[in-house]
């Protein structure tokens, strides 16, 4: 008998009654043992299904690994929604322009929650080879929060799946209740964004405070 | 295909009252150009497409330029002799000559039926900022139309008679013109990890102000 479930419990989940090393030596024996939450995180984190949407050469890596080669369908990500109402996981893959920018944080905003982002390139993670461009955003982060980044110009599709499975690790991370409740649990929490207008020089605003703010490492002035 | 010394004659006998130029090329490309007028341009245009000798049936490429203003100083000798019969008197004088701006419509014409080109004509706007005016081509070359409308969001030259002028890159209520030389791009160089150069001028202005004691501070890893 095959036990999909994973056998280690969150560090920060509720303190089981046995350990690992029994649970483990029980499913052997055919006795399954888990918890509601690991159960409802296995399912969510199992079938992910992203946003249909590309918008430059990283989206033909995200194609790539929908194919038999690399087949993103292993990890239950192969079902590629047309609509936002439908998806978990927005793949940002490639250049935002300032132009497409609104579109891409009203699509954001029109996700169900739980949603999840994968910043996908250089692109969309800074601006890539576009940053000192006027007609590029200097990263998506600016306007919707970002889960998991993929470096790469653009990464290949084996990056692709390691970013989510990285993202699969946070979502069977995530506690449903008590004190540190993921934020989707939470009512208070924003799940939508506003959406920059067209200005007469840029976008109105440039960034989203609230979402981002610049690193301030040491460096000389 | 006759050589553009040809061409230029040719079309100012059949146009007297148009002026011609022939803009040289110094470079090992040589690819000499016509400059003509906004007001004869369409019909010399038309003339193009249609002499049985030329048929330059089509426009592969049509691109703006921009030329500030350009202040250039002169140093004038005048020689006077010393009526004494000592030595001539030398006096220096520096003129200051303001070449006015323009902006520029570059077209590159070929023949399909006769298989010969290109033939580089050029279109000139009175100045940089209120007669930007020039007469469209597209009406005699279908494929001006998305070139034509690139040159006016870029460069903001405004062609008359042109079907459908809107913008065609950036967004409808954009006020600037990237491509000039004089633009200035928003002001979001927050955060530049590898700033150098420009980029290190733009940046600087969002350093954040030095602690009152500066402590080093490790950096992430």
């Amino acid at each position: 008998m095959s036990n999909p479930v994973p056998t280690s419990a969150p560090a920060s989940g509720p303190a089981p009654q046995i350990t690992d090393a029994e649970r483990e030596e029980l499913r052997r024996h055919g006795v399954l043992i888990t918890y509601f939450e690991e159960l409802y995180n296995w399912g969510r984190s199992n079938s992910i299904w992203p946003l249909q949407f590309g918008l430059a050469c990283c989206a033909i890596e995200m194609i790539a690994a929908a194919t038999a080669r690399f087949d993103i369908a292993r990890f239950g990500a192969e079902i590629f929604r047309p609509s936002p109402r439908q998806a978990d996981l927005m793949i940002v893959s490639g250049t935002v322009t300032k132009k497409m920018a609104p579109q891409v944080v009203r699509l954001w905003n029109q996700m169900p929650e739980p949603k999840y982002c994968i910043a996908m390139g250089a692109c969309a993670i800074s601006g890539g080879p576009f940053k000192q461009g006027y007609n590029v955003l200097k990263g998506v982060d600016r306007f919707i929060p970002v889960d998991i980044y993929i470096p790469g110009c653009p990464p290949r599709p084996e990056a692709l799946l390691n970013g989510l499975v990285e993202l699969q690790k946070k979502i069977k991370a995530e506690r449903l209740t008590g004190p540190g409740a993921a934020e989707f649990t939470q009512a208070d929490q924003p799940s939508e964004f506003p959406i920059p207008e067209f200005g007469a020089h840029d976008l109105v605003p440039p960034k989203n405070d609230s979402v981002w703010t610049p690193p301030s490492p040491p460096r000389k002035a | 295909m006759e050589t553009l010394e040809q061409i230029r004659g040719r079309l100012l006998a059949r146009f007297p009252a148009a002026k011609v130029e022939m803009v040289l090329n110094p470079g090992v490309a040589a690819e000499h150009s016509l400059l003509l007028e906004a007001a004869s341009g369409r019909e010399i245009a038309l003339f193009l497409r249609d002499d049985p000798a030329l048929q330059l049936d089509y426009c592969s490429n049509a691109t703006g330029v921009d030329w500030p203003a350009k202040e250039t100083v002169e140093t004038v000798k005048t020689t006077v002799p010393d009526p004494a019969g000592g030595p001539p008197k030398v006096t220096e004088e520096k003129i200051k000559r303001v070449t006015p701006g323009c902006l520029e419509a570059v077209y590159h014409l070929y023949s399909m039926a006769l298989k010969h080109g290109p033939v580089v004509i050029r279109l000139r706007t009175a100045n940089r900022s209120d007669q930007v005016m020039l007469p469209s081509l597209t009406p005699v070359w279908r494929s001006c139309d998305f070139q034509e409308r690139e040159i006016y969001d870029l460069f903001g030259i405004v062609f008359e008679g042109h079907p459908d002028l809107r913008r065609l890159l950036m967004w409808d209520e954009f006020k600037d013109h990237p491509m000039r030389k004089d633009y200035v791009d928003p002001d979001d160089y927050e955060w530049e990890p590898t700033a150098h150069a420009q980029v290190l001028e733009r940046a600087k202005a969002h350093f954040p102000a030095a602690p009152a004691a500066p402590k080093p501070e490790a950096p992430q890893s």
